[in-house]
Formats: structure tokens, C-alpha cells, sequence
């Protein structure tokens, strides 16, 4: 039984754009390597932060929203804990309402584009 | 002692009309609150920052519950000051 998972961590903006991608790259093998299947990826790029973490008041946000049998988010968080890169993370189980929301919200985004082509 | 009706005032005193709560997540069918959107959860904080109680903004108990939980989250991952004097 797949649950939906939804992790946001936010990276320190001291990195360069490679070890950015390099490092987001590391967590969704990660999560494949795990057996999840990848709803969607979300990168919102540097962001100011409502309040400074460690001394830094911008960071940059990434999304991934998955779904697994759950295993893997033990192992997915001590990853987080022991890479320094990252300054936050958050990792929320989604119930079925949060599921629709998404789904829509992704829809919604997909019709948007078409409309624009 | 002057009479009630004596007493002028030079604007009638206006008698604050009880406007009839209502929950905006269930006249919405609002089902699930996003904590990845602060602009819609700042209608939820007073300028400090600080959640607003039920008998102000009128949710019912269950979305109550969740606003704060959303609300909560969005201040971990730095989307929400935990406390500020922001002008909202």
C-alpha cells in the first residue's frame, strides 16, 4: 500500500548552480533507488526566508512529492540530517484531500501552458 | 440631571450590527489548507504574526485545526515569521 509523501528542504544559497542540481539529483536517486515512483519535482529557486537560519536569510527551495511504502523516508531523513547543504527539510504525508489538491493544481498548471502553445 | 432626550450627540451612535459568522472553508468546500502558500494563510495571523482565534475569524473547530497545523509548518520551513511587527 503506496502512501503519498511530500518533502520540501531548502538548501543554503552559498552553493553554485551545479552543486545545486547536483545535490537535488542525490536525493531523487535516492528516493528511485528506494522503490518510490516520483509524482512531481518542484524547484522555486532562491527565495528570501521569513526569518535567517543559521545566519542566511535566502535558500533555495526544492519540492519532491512522491509516493512509497514508507521505509525509505527514515532513511530519506537521516540523509537530510547528515548532509549540511541542507539548512531545512520537511517531509508531510499526504491524505486524500491533499492528493486531489495537487492532482488539480497540476492540471490546472498543464491546461494553463496548453492554453498559452 | 438632563433628560435622556437632552443628551445630543453629534453623530448617532452607531450600533455595531451582528454580522453572522460563518466558516469560509465549509461555505467553500475548502477540503485541504496548503501550507505551501503564505499569502492565504496571512489572513489567518494578526500583524505580529500570531495565529487569530476562532471567535475572530469564525472557522469551525476541525479547520480551525488545520490552519494552525498549516500554519505551524509554513513557519518551520521559513515561508511565515514566527514572530514580526510586518504591516500586513
Amino acid at each position: 500500500m503506496s502512501n503519498h509523501y511530500e518533502t520540501v528542504f531548502i538548501l543554503t544559497p552559498v552553493l553554485s548552480d551545479a552543486q545545486v542540481k547536483e545535490s537535488v539529483e542525490s536525493y531523487e536517486q535516492l528516493l528511485i533507488a528506494g522503490g518510490c515512483e516520483i509524482v512531481q519535482k518542484e524547484i522555486w529557486g532562491l527565495k528570501k526566508l521569513a526569518y535567517p537560519i543559521t545566519k542566511k536569510s535566502t535558500g533555495f527551495y526544492n519540492l519532491i512529492e512522491f509516493s512509497c511504502n514508507g521505509e525509505i523516508i527514515k532513511k530519506l531523513e537521516t540523509e537530510y540530517k547528515r548532509d549540511e547543504k541542507i539548512m531545512r527539510f520537511l517531509t508531510v504525508k499526504l491524505d486524500k484531500f491533499a492528493v486531489q489538491y495537487t492532482e488539480k493544481k497540476r492540471n490546472k498548471g498543464k491546461e494553463i501552458q496548453k492554453s498559452a502553445e | 440631571m438632563a433628560q435622556q432626550s437632552e443628551i445630543r450627540y453629534l453623530t448617532p451612535p452607531t450600533v455595531e450590527v451582528k454580522k453572522k459568522k460563518y466558516c469560509r472553508f465549509k461555505k467553500a468546500g475548502i477540503k485541504y489548507i496548503d501550507y505551501k502558500d503564505p499569502e492565504f494563510l496571512k489572513k489567518f495571523l494578526n500583524e505580529q504574526g500570531k495565529i487569530l482565534p476562532r471567535r475572530i475569524t469564525g472557522t469551525s473547530l476541525k479547520f480551525q485545526r488545520k490552519v494552525s497545523q498549516a500554519i505551524k509548518r509554513a513557519r518551520h520551513i521559513a515561508l511565515l515569521p514566527y514572530v514580526t511587527d510586518m504591516l500586513k
